[in-house]
Parts: structure tokens; sequence; C-alpha cells
């Protein structure tokens, strides 16, 4: 018989291996999208980044975030930056390769963003965040449909005209012009 | 960092997966010509974003409102991507490439 404390315990692992592999998940992949000569490379392991994401939304139990990533992004933003690759590489010939800059451009934009990346962690890390108590949280569905449309509305009509505009502008300048 | 920091998963664990997720976008977004490129970057960026909306409403007290943010966040990635998609096919059309460098002129 486990006690409650094992129970406990059991969780925590799982929780822990799980935080590690969605992480890897989301930074090795993200590491290919950015380092991958080829540009096809680069946008499908730019849907292994996105589960990733998705998975550390669950993990952070938010469960309707997850199912907006996985749907708007990888149903939506990563077939439209595919159907951009293809548009604009010529897929049968030699130009599938995306250019970067030269060995100086490239060492200084590592440096510059090494030095970025340490002092964002370094800041993180050293900083006493203030943290609530952590609750329960059963579905955030309820809650965040409550919150648009009461604290949040004059937001949320704002943000379904900008997508209306949005559409109707990328239609109109994506048509070719006679 | 000791062993118990390490098992036990906080809000320093995902801040650092999205420090990390962000530098990676930045470096995209600086070093590839190809604009298709870019906007992975941009993407990369914003996901980081939400993720640390996302851990603050779960370990700093934010609650629903950092939901609501990173919904909104996402809403404007949508329109973002779909708006700038539609100006690197305009910019293919006239000059054939999309290297964002090399895009110099207004009116070709």
């Amino acid at each position: 018989m486990l006690s409650k404390i094992d129970y406990i315990n059991i969780n925590m692992n799982l929780i822990t291996i799980a935080f590690y592999f969605f992480a890897a998940l989301t930074i090795v992949f993200a590491a290919v999208v950015v380092f991958s000569k080829n540009i096809m490379h680069s946008a499908f392991s730019l849907l292994f980044t996105f589960f990733g994401v998705a998975g550390l939304y669950v993990l952070l139990s938010a469960d309707f975030l997850a199912i907006t990533q996985i749907m708007i992004y990888i149903g939506g933003i990563l077939v439209l930056i595919l159907f951009g690759v293809m548009l604009t590489t010529h897929i049968t010939g030699v130009d599938v390769k995306s250019g970067t800059m030269g060995k100086i451009q490239l060492g200084l934009a590592g440096i510059l963003t090494g030095v970025i990346a340490a002092s964002l962690i370094l800041v993180f890390k050293s900083t006493k965040w203030y943290l609530s108590e952590s609750q329960v949280v059963n579905s955030t569905v309820n809650q965040i449909g409550k919150e648009l449309l009461t604290n949040y509305l004059l937001a949320f009509e704002a943000a379904s005209m900008l997508l209306l505009i949005a559409i109707v502008g990328a239609a109109f300048i994506a048509r070719k012009n006679k | 960092m000791n062993i118990t920091e390490i098992m036990n998963i906080g809000l320093t664990h995902y801040l650092i997966v999205s420090a990390l997720l962000f530098s990676l976008g930045l470096y995209g977004i600086i070093t590839r010509k190809h604009a298709v490129m870019v906007l992975m970057g941009l993407e990369l960026v914003l996901n980081s974003a939400n993720i640390n909306f996302i851990a603050f409403a779960k370990y700093g007290g934010m609650n629903i409102e950092g939901h609501v943010a990173a919904i909104f966040v996402i809403i404007l990635a949508a329109a973002e991507a779909a708006v700038a998609l539609a100006i690197v096919l305009n910019i293919y059309q006239n000059f054939k490439h999309v290297n964002v460098d090399e895009v110099n002129k207004l009116k070709g």
C-alpha cells in the first residue's frame, strides 16, 4: 500500500518528467527552426515547438489555452507559414535553402542573443517573485468566457474588428494586381 | 541549484524555458534573410511571452487575467501572420525573392 505522501511524490515526479520532456521538445525544435539551413525543415520543426508549448500550457493547468494553441497555431498559423514557404521558394530547385549572413554578423548576433539570454535567466533566477498559494483549477473555460464578456468586453470586440480588418486587408494585399 | 530545486517544478523553470525560447526567436529574427523565417522567429518570441503569462497566471496570482492576456496575444499573432504572409506574397510577385535585406525599393 502506498501512503498519501508517496502518491504526492509520484505525482510530483510525473509532473517533473513531463515538464522536462515538453521543455526539451520546445527548446530543441526551436533550435532546429532557427539553425536549420533548409526552410522546410524549419517550418516542420515549428510544429513540434508549438506542440511542446501546448504541453507546457497543460502542465500550467491552462486547458483552454492548450487547445487554442493547437487549433490556432498548428491549424492556422503553421499552415499559413507553410503556404508562404511553398509559394515563395522554388521547391524543386536549389533555392529551398534560406540565406543567412556572413560569419562575423552571425557571431555578433550569437553573442548578442547569448548575452540577452544569460541576463534574462540571471534576472529570472535572482528575483524574489511574489508567489500566491496554488489553488485547484477545474476548468478555465467558464471563467475565461465570463471575463471576456464582462471585464474585457471592449478588448474582445476590438479584437473581432481587428480580425475582420486583417482578413479583408490580407485578401486585398495578396491578390494579383492587373 | 540543488536537486530539490531541479525536481520541484516552479515558476523559475517556466521562466527559463521562455527566456531560452525568446533568445532563439530573436537570433532567428536577426540572422535570417528569408522573410518567412523572420516570421517564424517572431512566432517563437510571441510563444515565449505567452508562456510567461500563463506561468504567472498559475504561480503569481494573476489567475484568469493571465489567460485572457494570452488569448489576446494569440489573436494578434493570427492577424499578424495573415497580413505578413500577404505582404510576403506581394513582395515575391514584384522582386521574385523574399530576402528582406534586398527589398529596398518602395515602387519597383
